[in-house]
């Protein structure tokens, strides 16, 4: 089917947000290339279930689309309409079954050779979107906070190293009480700023006591669902015909119930901690993974305001067929490992950061936990450099944020 | 593979920076391995040199060669490498090797960037478009296929060890005029500790991950495998010994190369292919993991080589490739997750080495040109003395 042939009744199937929000810009679905507008619904269809940031985004892509003229469509899509697709995709239920499509869709580009030219039109088409869609003033700068090194006791290696060249590293920081005065600071922006989803906490391992105003997603406390994950997937595997790419379109289905998540929870915030788990390569089983992957996403769908990142060790290697068919609890754990990773994690949390509006008024701090190191990247602070001074975390985070 | 939604990076334009081209970044990673090789390892650059083979010629010689082909699937990208915050990581590959080495800086992967379909393409010098996640042969004839039908040599005479279940179909395609019973056997070691150890691997659970990219499920295997007999029969090696040794290895590509280093003893093949996987633990997203993968493969590297002086039917004469399958994501890229994955087809992700050392090899050199890694299979021809009738790559002229 083609998108000029879409019609109101074919939505049916969509929640009743989604529903209202393909209605209203039907007449500009209709002029979208084949190849494109799938992925549109994909992220139309969960629009029930996304953050508030992302639902600005979609309605204001929508907005922008119906107000183009034909021509703007022309120039916008002319890229997309060079590329062909495969009759098979034609004729799926790319309507109700976006992500799918956009799944064999990308199969289809790379064994076709077609995938750098798709690549360079959607950059082109991101670029400009971006360009063209107006973005609100954030009301105070962006802040990221990395805590990584828990139970390490002493470590030999240069800690930082892709950062330090961005920012100032502190070499005598008083570690007493630093989570707690991180959290502290954390749950004052939240007051001060209230933005729903705008200030986040995420745990690696056991969530400490924080502000109610924070959201927060934990390691520890998916343990059920994650083991229901992977109880699921096991059971999976062994029916017949299963393979990779049934697996992650199963996996790409599930929804909180059928993992045992909380009913009376939060649906958007559930939906996410799921998508966490079945999207992410890893975030089963490392928590290092979880945390890298947890605030990756959260600096993405809900560009978070604040988001502290506090990094736990993670279960030492295991084979994941071993991992998969244990009942056993809480393994050996690999600190050091673990500080590794997260110590590359906080790099990829400020690349994330970065990403997003007020980039240049931003400010990133990460600390090695309960020791005297930390970096602090920020528009008022020398690029690396090297300082002495004695601060406890609350007044680092002070100098970060001033 | 990538599995994902271009909007994935869309949300994450970089419409603030100034982003260099892919042609710009590969062409810089070239640059960053050749002065990185001549600054340390004192590398010479290759364009200055004259274009004569450094290769002996003449039959007697062709019969007598031995190529060991060495792969990895799992590229490990610059900084964690070549670049010289990366070198702490391959000090084998760097002060042993690469002196000894012809090194190209700049070969480019055009295809589908999944394990096996990539190293598919490698042995056959066609950028295969086959499904990366199931057990299918190549669609095109192997280097294994050409090397035996044209230089008229026996089964014995070319072996593939390669890393997961997903890689048996590997050795032979589906080619009409090649197909079963003309290519290599395949060897998967941790088939054969899989079956050796049945109902009783806890202890060696580790070793018998299959696919980093798809964890959660193992590709059924059937026909063309090395069965469990022919530890006995071909590599001269108890279950008894076999199950002994690899309960002394910390990884399956210790295990492969165990297996590789029997096969040389006790068989001897002049074509030998070796594909190695523990980098691929990247797809875990745990940095640790990774980094502690590359320091393996660079020291199971060197131990390869060293074999090879040490085992009288290869001292001398032989000639070895050492190149990733392809690399992996950048950390800028929007759309992927920096080192965990190579999704976006990036140019970090198409840009990577090769290293030939040994047999006729011109040592110490660096070349700068492009090249693509389906040119493998039509160098090897040209060495060897096979004709890759199907291959799409070119000779690399340094050889010729």
């Amino acid at each position: 089917m083609q998108p000029s042939e879409l019609q109101a009744e074919q939505f049916s199937g969509y929640p009743p947000e989604a529903k209202r929000v393909v209605l209203a810009h039907l007449e500009a679905l209709r002029e979208l290339p084949l190849i494109f507008i799938p992925s549109l619904l994909r992220e139309v269809i969960d629009y029930d279930f996304k953050f508030p940031a992302e639902r600005s985004a979609i309605d204001g892509e929508l907005a922008l689309l119906s107000n183009s003229s034909q021509a703007q469509r022309h120039d916008r899509f002319q890229a997309f309409e060079r590329l062909s697709i495969s009759e098979n995709l034609e004729q799926s239920d790319w309507i109700n079954q976006p992500a799918q499509f956009t799944e064999r869709l990308s199969a289809y580009l790379w064994s076709t050779h077609q995938l750098d030219a798709f690549r360079a039109a959607a950059t082109e088409y991101g670029a400009r979107l971006q360009s063209e869609m107006p973005s609100d003033p954030l009301p105070t700068r962006r802040l990221g906070i990395a805590v990584i090194g828990q139970g390490v006791t002493s470590f030999d290696g240069r800690l930082f190293k892709n950062l330090r060249e961005h920012g100032t590293y502190f070499n005598q920081i008083k570690p007493e009480r630093g989570l707690d005065l991180l959290l502290e600071g954390v749950a004052a922006r939240s007051k001060a700023y209230p933005v729903p989803y705008g200030h986040w906490y995420v745990e690696g391992g056991q969530q400490s006591s924080h502000s109610s105003l924070l959201t927060c997603i934990s390691y520890k406390s998916l343990e059920p669902t994650r083991e229901a994950l992977l109880r699921n997937v096991r059971t999976e595997i062994e029916k017949p015909g299963m393979g990779p790419e049934e697996l992650r379109t199963h996996l790409a289905r599930l929804t909180p119930s059928d993992l045992g998540m909380n009913p009376g929870g939060n649906p958007v915030l559930d939906r996410f901690q799921l998508k966490v788990l079945t999207e992410g390569s890893g975030t089963q089983i490392f928590s290092t993974t979880f945390a890298q992957w947890t605030a990756r996403e959260v600096l993405r769908r809900a560009q978070a305001l604040t988001l502290l990142v506090r990094f736990a060790p993670r279960q030492r290697q295991r084979p994941m067929n071993e991992l998969l068919s244990s009942s056993q609890g809480d393994s050996e754990v690999d600190p050091l490992g673990s500080l590794i990773d997260a110590d590359m994690a906080s790099y990829y949390h400020w690349i994330n950061q970065q990403r997003l509006t007020g980039y240049d008024r931003s400010a990133f701090l990460v600390w090695f936990e309960g020791h005297n190191e930390a970096l602090v990247v920020a528009p008022n602070l020398p690029r690396g450099t090297t300082s002495n001074s004695a601060f406890d975390l609350g007044q680092l985070l002070l100098l970060a944020t001033s | 593979m990538n599995r994902r939604s271009f909007r994935d990076d869309l949300a994450f334009g970089w419409p603030r920076l100034d982003a260099p081209t892919a042609k710009e970044i590969a062409s810089r990673l070239s640059q960053s391995r050749r002065e990185f090789l001549r600054t340390t390892a004192g590398l010479a650059l290759g364009a200055g040199l004259g274009r004569s083979s450094p290769f002996l010629r003449g039959e007697a010689i062709r019969k007598k060669r031995k190529t060991i082909v060495v792969t990895f699937g799992g590229g490990a990208r610059d900084q964690e490498t070549f670049a010289p915050e990366g070198q702490e990581n391959i000090p084998h590959l760097i002060n042993e090797l690469a002196p000894q080495s012809s090194f190209f800086t700049h070969v480019t992967n055009q295809g589908i960037l999944g394990h096996y379909v990539a190293t598919a393409s490698l042995t056959t010098g066609v950028y295969e478009t086959l499904n990366n996640f199931a057990a299918v042969p190549p669609e095109h004839p192997t280097v294994f296929e050409y090397f035996r039908k044209d230089l008229r040599r026996p089964a014995s005479d070319t072996w593939v060890v390669a890393p997961s279940n997903g890689f048996n179909r590997i050795g032979e395609s589906d080619s009409r005029a090649y197909g079963p019973g003309t290519g290599a056997a395949v060897i998967l070691p941790k088939h054969l500790l899989s079956a050796t150890a049945s109902g009783a691997t806890e202890d060696l659970d580790h070793l018998l991950r299959d696919n980093y990219e798809t964890p959660f499920y193992t590709p059924q295997i059937g026909g063309g495998e090395f069965e469990l007999q022919q530890l006995v029969s071909i590599l001269r090696l108890s279950v008894a010994d076999f199950m002994a040794h690899a309960r002394t290895l910390s990884s399956p590509d210790e295990l492969s190369v165990y297996i590789a280093k029997r096969l040389m003893q006790q068989e001897a093949p002049s074509l030998l292919w070796i594909t190695m996987h523990d980098i691929d633990v990247a797809h875990s997203g745990a940095f640790s993991l990774y980094v502690e993968g590359i320091r393996r493969t660079d020291r199971l590297c060197a131990e390869l080589w060293k074999t090879v002086q040490s085992e009288p039917e290869y001292a001398g004469n032989t000639t070895m490739f050492i190149l990733p399958d392809f690399g992996r994501d950048s950390d800028f890229e929007p759309g992927g997750n920096g080192f965990q994955h190579h999704r976006t087809g990036d140019a970090a992700s198409r840009t990577t080495w090769m290293m030939a050392l040994g047999a006729g090899v011109r040592p110490g050199v660096v070349f700068d040109d492009p090249l693509q890694s389906v040119d493998l299979v039509p160098t090897l021809g040209a060495m060897l003395g096979f004709t890759p009738a199907e291959s799409k790559g070119r000779p690399i002229k340094e050889f010729m």
